[in-house]
């Protein structure tokens, strides 16, 4: 298969020692596996995230992201944007269709963006990376390169909301989306079926402005996982990863639980299924460790098919 | 400068839907409401507002100007977008209430201390002075917003998040001085700027 190329888009977390730089480690492994070439857009900046709304304008808000995309456009021409982050995409791509669908909007944003030498053509796509998965690769191409099935591993996906909501992936319904699941089960783990907090908000940005708030969503996202028998929870989203994990001690303290229950990104179990290295995958950089998952990633096997 | 809230109370006199309508981003959906309640019962932090959307719509065609953008209920929203997916009018509700709590923030009658309004604008600076949010100050200027006291005694108690973040290397504590940042911060800069004046000449909320 030929080489795919993308202008990829990673996001503020995503960043050398960053909150989610992990997940960025397992998406540059999985894409090697896959003969994916993912070019960060030169000088890309933040998306403004869905709480800079208080003291900030719309048109200002899109210029941030109509910047991205004209560099896109002008340094990696014809390639499709994709972004990691849950935020990052439904941001960019909320820009990009209220740009696209407004001459007047599109005009002032370029108003705007001539004063740091750059034009939005409106031609760059935004996509997420498990668009790119599910919609140029498929489940069955992404299954051929498994070299260690995870077998013997229960994952609770846990799709969010914004990887989700309102724009969907591959047309599935917000209720009760698929994908992560079939991602799962095509690495040869098992899907938590029925896990019943699939699409709960885990708080976004309200985890740090809300705390309470927000943990009581948590600890029903991770209390769900333990009664569906879950070894693990597996997130497209950085933001889900961090706020489910990182704060499990806390609710502990507050509720009298013991949570701890590893929180994992779907890229992660690829580049362990694909015979990458627990570094490789990123497993390096937990509060909770998974475990099981670390146990596959160190297991010598023979990968030549 | 007149106060702004003054000059639109002016402006707008009891016809507040139409100031909604004029000055709050999405505001011209709020009229397409039929009041079936989706929202309210599809929200994740339901319980804790005050009005949900189902009863800011009703209370802004009703014309309680003052008691719905002084309300904390809109500072509630996660941006979950349930409420956007489900709505048999798919009216942007997420967006309104975005759209809502800039509004009442602009004319100086958001709650003050309100920790979600505090954190937006803190995100907003954050991330448009170097182009990159810095995450590490981010944190910092939640918790210290109560003060230095209380800055700390959220620290501390946070510590064992902070110390895990460290060993995992999802948190570099150089970022206090020097953090990620685009290389062409003046032409972002210069860009926002423009932008402001844009919404200025169009008469548009500026930042």
């Amino acid at each position: 298969m030929a080489k795919k190329e993308y202008a990829f888009y990673p996001g503020c977390s995503s960043q050398l020692k960053a909150s989610a730089s992990n997940y960025l480690v397992s998406v540059n492994a999985m894409c090697q596996t896959l003969d994916v070439k993912l070019t960060p857009i030169p000088d890309w900046n933040c998306c403004t995230a869905s709480i800079a709304y208080a003291p900030s304008s719309e048109l200002s808000r899109h210029v941030m992201n109509a910047r991205n995309f004209a560099l896109a456009e002008t340094h990696l021409p014809g390639q499709d944007i994709v972004a990691t982050c849950a935020a990052c995409w439904l941001n960019a791509r909320e820009s990009k269709e209220k740009l696209d669908g407004s001459a007047q909007l599109l005009a002032d944003a370029n108003e705007a963006l001539k004063e740091a030498g750059l034009k939005y053509q409106a031609k760059a796509e935004v996509r997420h990376m498990v668009e790119v998965l599910i919609e140029d690769f498929g489940y069955d191409e992404l299954g051929k390169h498994v070299v260690k099935p995870l077998d013997g591993i229960k994952f609770a996906g846990y799709v969010g909301c914004q990887t989700n909501r309102p724009f969907g992936i591959d047309g599935e319904s917000f209720e009760n989306p698929k994908y992560l699941d079939k991602l799962v089960e095509t690495v040869g783990g098992e899907a938590a079926a029925g896990y019943e907090q699939k699409v709960t908000c885990c708080g976004g940005a309200l985890a740090f402005s809300e705390p309470e708030k927000s943990q009581k969503q948590i600890k029903d996202i991770v209390e769900a996982a333990y009664d569906h028998g879950a070894d693990m929870i597996v997130t497209p989203c950085p933001l889900c990863q961090a706020n489910v994990e990182v704060y499990q001690a806390d609710i502990n303290k507050r509720y009298g639980t013991k949570l701890n229950m590893p929180v994992t990104y779907y890229s992660q179990l690829m580049t362990v299924a694909y015979g990458g290295t627990a570094k490789q995958a990123g497993l390096d950089g937990h509060i909770i460790q998974p475990k099981k998952l670390q146990d596959i990633a160190v297991r010598v096997v023979n990968t030549k098919k | 400068m007149s106060d702004p809230n003054v000059s639109a109370v002016e402006q707008y006199r009891n016809n507040f839907l139409r100031e909604v309508e004029e000055n709050v981003d999405e505001g011209q959906w709020v009229k397409m409401c039929m009041q079936c309640g989706v929202c309210a019962g599809s929200c994740p932090l339901g319980e804790h507002w005050e009005h949900s959307p189902q009863k800011l719509f009703m209370m802004i065609r009703a014309g309680k100007r003052e008691a719905v953008l002084s309300t904390n209920s809109m500072w509630m929203c996660t941006s979950c977008y349930n409420c956007v997916v489900r709505c048999p009018r798919q009216l942007p509700i997420t967006q309104i209430m975005h759209g809502l709590a800039a509004y009442a923030h602009r004319l100086g009658l958001a709650p003050k201390m309100q920790p979600t309004r505090d954190f937006s604008i803190q995100f907003w600076e954050n991330c448009t002075r170097t182009g990159r949010v810095n995450e590490l100050r981010l944190t910092i200027g939640l918790y210290f917003r109560d003060g230095l006291v209380a800055g700390f005694k959220k620290g501390w108690s946070m510590r064992n998040v902070a110390f895990g973040l460290l060993k995992a290397k999802r948190l570099n504590p150089f970022e206090l001085f020097k953090g990620h940042e685009c290389k062409d911060r003046k032409g972002i800069q210069a860009m926002l700027k423009k932008a402001n004046e844009i919404d200025a000449r169009k008469k548009r909320p500026t930042t």
